[in-house]
């Protein structure tokens, strides 16, 4: 296997899609002339032409519409949000269309469709740029989320987000676009299943569910926890919905013991979700409340040493573990 | 219309002002540059007549808006430097104590009422304050500025629609620097002249070229004027480029060298200055404002530099408002 970083796996991913498939096309702010606010799509708009690589105005309702509009009768468009904070102005074409559409028409009318865009905290970005998005997407029927942490994941899932007939809202990270990893060889082809959690570290002492940016902080964590003799299990749902349960209930009958470490808010949210479903799978096997680490309940603050405080941070994550391990 | 006569001491004051803006972003993005300032940058420089020319036009009771490029109409409205550049170190003793950033300067006691990030979503707000004008009888007027890239979204739309039908004292001001990010008003608008789009909103619509203090000044009065005697908003397209890339992270790429070259020729700051002199002022006397304005500038980073950071309890203490009489 190569290594690439995260922001040339969904590239590549972009770029084999839109060569398989015809009715694949990009749209949204600077992903054509100006190579992508984050250099994501560099390159597309020389390769495909400006039929298929569209540069927008600053208009995510009107785009978001129209490549709603388009999948209904078609396209199969991915549609880039410079970050998911911008999303919110297109919010009611992804609730209020996208994702009733299919139903809505008996299953007449599909919606192929790719929301894409960098999600969460980007460093010092402030309240209104910086919203970890999932828990306003993922309790709605009709949307997949996927927020894939790694760049091997971000391929072969940003693919099968593509050929899938629903609307897929697709999370990505700015301080992950440059994150090194493996991914398969040139003509490979992964496709990565929709609700197929990845275990990513073994263990025996206690599990720990994590997505997002927070998966390396809690990788890193564990490593430091090893070190002190406690192993953990740490496990990428990669898919937040479809979200699946599986290897985390398996482990956590092994373990005894979960952690959930995530950027969003602790209000709600797949988070809360995990430890609901944890404690009703689990709940025999359990020796310890469920634990969350989580970005704090406020709007982010400009200030770095504030920012550093409100993200979850490795010492949060081993002292989690400790306080469900009862270790000091 | 012909470029009216200005006042020599208005003119030095206005120039002072202006090269208190310039100075100031030229020493943040120095600091940027130096990891002590983070986030989005976004600078203002080659713009600061509108800013400066637009506050003269206005009463200290108006609101002021803009977007995350807010440190010049900020500065020009009288916002310290020093609580200017501690925003921008992350410091308790910044405008906004640290919480905002460059993006989200407030200045309540002076009516600003903020920079504010999401394309678009301040216009409305804008309309609100104007609103609650009206309804209290008062004659303050709400001036809001934004750049041409934001005349496209959903945000434009609605809040010109009911300015328009409700004839707020509201006065909006496009700020067209050519370019959105990277993208040129060519391949945004299908419109050209985007002073056309008041007409849709049966607004009183006005374009001009924005290096020209005493112009801006003198235009905008006159849009001030008719929001404050009830005869409704104005739609304002100034016409004005960018000197820096749209951000810090942004090379700018997108431009030639000579286009930019072309484009500071008609530096609002050099105009201001060869205009006073032909007024037949000393240039010592520009140099002194130089020095002194270099003199705050500096005091402002020192400042910045020796505050204390910004704190916790603000964070945590004031995601909500304390209940009770207001
Ligand atoms: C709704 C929304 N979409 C996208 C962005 C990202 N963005 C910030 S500024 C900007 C360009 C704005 O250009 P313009 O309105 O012309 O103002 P200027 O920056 O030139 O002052 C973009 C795309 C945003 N802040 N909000």
């Amino acid at each position: 296997m190569r290594e690439l970083r995260y922001r040339e796996a969904l590239r590549e991913a972009m770029l084999e899609e839109m060569e398989r498939d015809e009715r694949v096309f990009l749209m949204g702010e600077e992903v054509g002339h100006y190579q992508g606010a984050y250099k994501v799509s560099e390159g597309l708009l020389d390769k495909f032409g400006e039929r298929r690589v569209i540069d927008t105005p600053i208009a995510e309702s009107g785009f978001a519409g129209i490549g709603i509009g388009a999948a209904m009768v078609g396209l199969r468009p991915i549609i880039e949000f410079m970050t998911w904070n911008f999303s919110f102005v297109a919010f009611d074409q992804v609730i209020s269309n996208a994702a009733k559409i299919h139903q809505m028409s008996a299953g007449a009318i599909h919606v192929p469709i790719v929301f894409r865009g960098p999600n969460g905290a980007a460093r010092q970005v402030a309240s209104q740029h910086s919203h970890a998005v999932a828990p306003f997407y993922v309790g709605i029927p009709g949307l997949y989320v996927c927020q894939p942490s790694t760049p091997r994941d971000a391929k072969g899932l940003l693919k099968t987000a593509i050929r899938s007939n629903n609307p897929v809202i697709f999370l990505e990270g700015e301080t992950l676009y440059g994150v090194k990893g493996e991914v398969p060889d040139e003509g490979v082809e992964e496709l990565i299943p929709f609700g197929a959690s990845r275990v990513a570290r073994h263990g025996a002492d206690c599990t720990i569910v994590t997505w997002g940016r927070p998966y390396y902080v809690a990788m890193a964590a564990a490593e430091k926890l090893a070190a002190d003799g406690t192993e953990c299990e740490v496990i990428d749902p990669r898919t937040l919905r479809p979200l699946d349960m599986g290897p985390v209930i398996k482990s956590v009958r092994k373990t005894n013991r979960c952690v959930v470490v995530h950027e969003h808010w602790p209000y709600g949210g797949p988070g809360a979700e995990v430890v609901d479903r944890v404690q009703r799978e689990a709940f025999d096997y359990l020796d310890a409340p469920v634990e969350r680490v989580t970005g704090l309940d406020v709007p982010m603050p400009y200030a770095l040493n504030l920012e550093n405080e409100v993200l979850p941070t490795e010492e949060r994550v081993i002292d989690a573990v400790k306080r469900v391990s009862y270790a000091k | 219309m012909g470029t009216p006569l200005p006042d020599k001491d208005d003119l030095l004051r206005q120039y002072r002002s202006m090269m208190r803006i310039r100075r100031f972003e030229e020493e943040a993005a120095r600091n940027y540059a130096k990891g002590r300032i983070g986030g989005f940058l976004h600078l203002y420089i080659g713009q600061e007549a509108i800013a400066v020319g637009a506050v003269d036009a206005l009463r200290d009771q108006d609101y002021v808006f803009q977007t995350y490029r807010d440190h010049g109409i900020a500065l020009a409205r009288g916002m310290p430097a020093k609580a200017a550049m501690a925003e921008l170190f992350g410091k308790d003793t910044g405008c906004s104590r640290g919480m905002g950033g460059s993006m989200h300067f407030f200045d309540v006691e002076r009516n600003f009422l903020g920079g504010w990030a999401i394309v678009g979503g301040h216009m409305a707000l804008a309309a609100g304050t104007a609103f609650k004008s009206r309804y209290n009888g008062e004659d303050r007027v709400t001036i809001c500025f934004f750049g041409e890239g934001s005349t496209n979204i959903g945000g434009f739309h609605e809040a010109m629609s009911l300015a328009g039908l409700w004839k707020l004292p509201i006065v909006f001001v496009c700020e067209n620097n050519q370019y959105a990010m990277g993208t040129p008003l060519e391949r945004t608008s299908a419109l050209k002249d985007l002073s056309i789009k008041a007409k849709g909103y049966a607004m009183a619509g006005a374009r001009f070229e924005g290096h020209d203090v005493t112009l801006v000044q003198e235009r905008i009065a006159e849009a001030v004027d008719r929001a404050r005697t009830g005869a409704g908003p104005t739609f304002i397209e100034v016409l004005t480029y960018r000197f820096r890339g749209h951000s810090m992270s942004d090379p700018a790429k997108y431009r030639s060298r000579t286009e930019l070259e072309q484009k500071k020729q008609l530096d609002p700051i050099q105009v201001a200055r060869e205009r006073i002199l032909e007024l037949g002022v000393e240039e010592a006397k520009l140099d002194d404002i130089d020095l002194e304005v270099d003199e705050e500038i500096d005091a402002a980073v020192k400042f910045a530099e020796e505050s204390e950071p910004a704190r916790r309890e603000v964070m945590l203490g004031t995601v909500y408002a304390e209940e009770g009489e207001l």
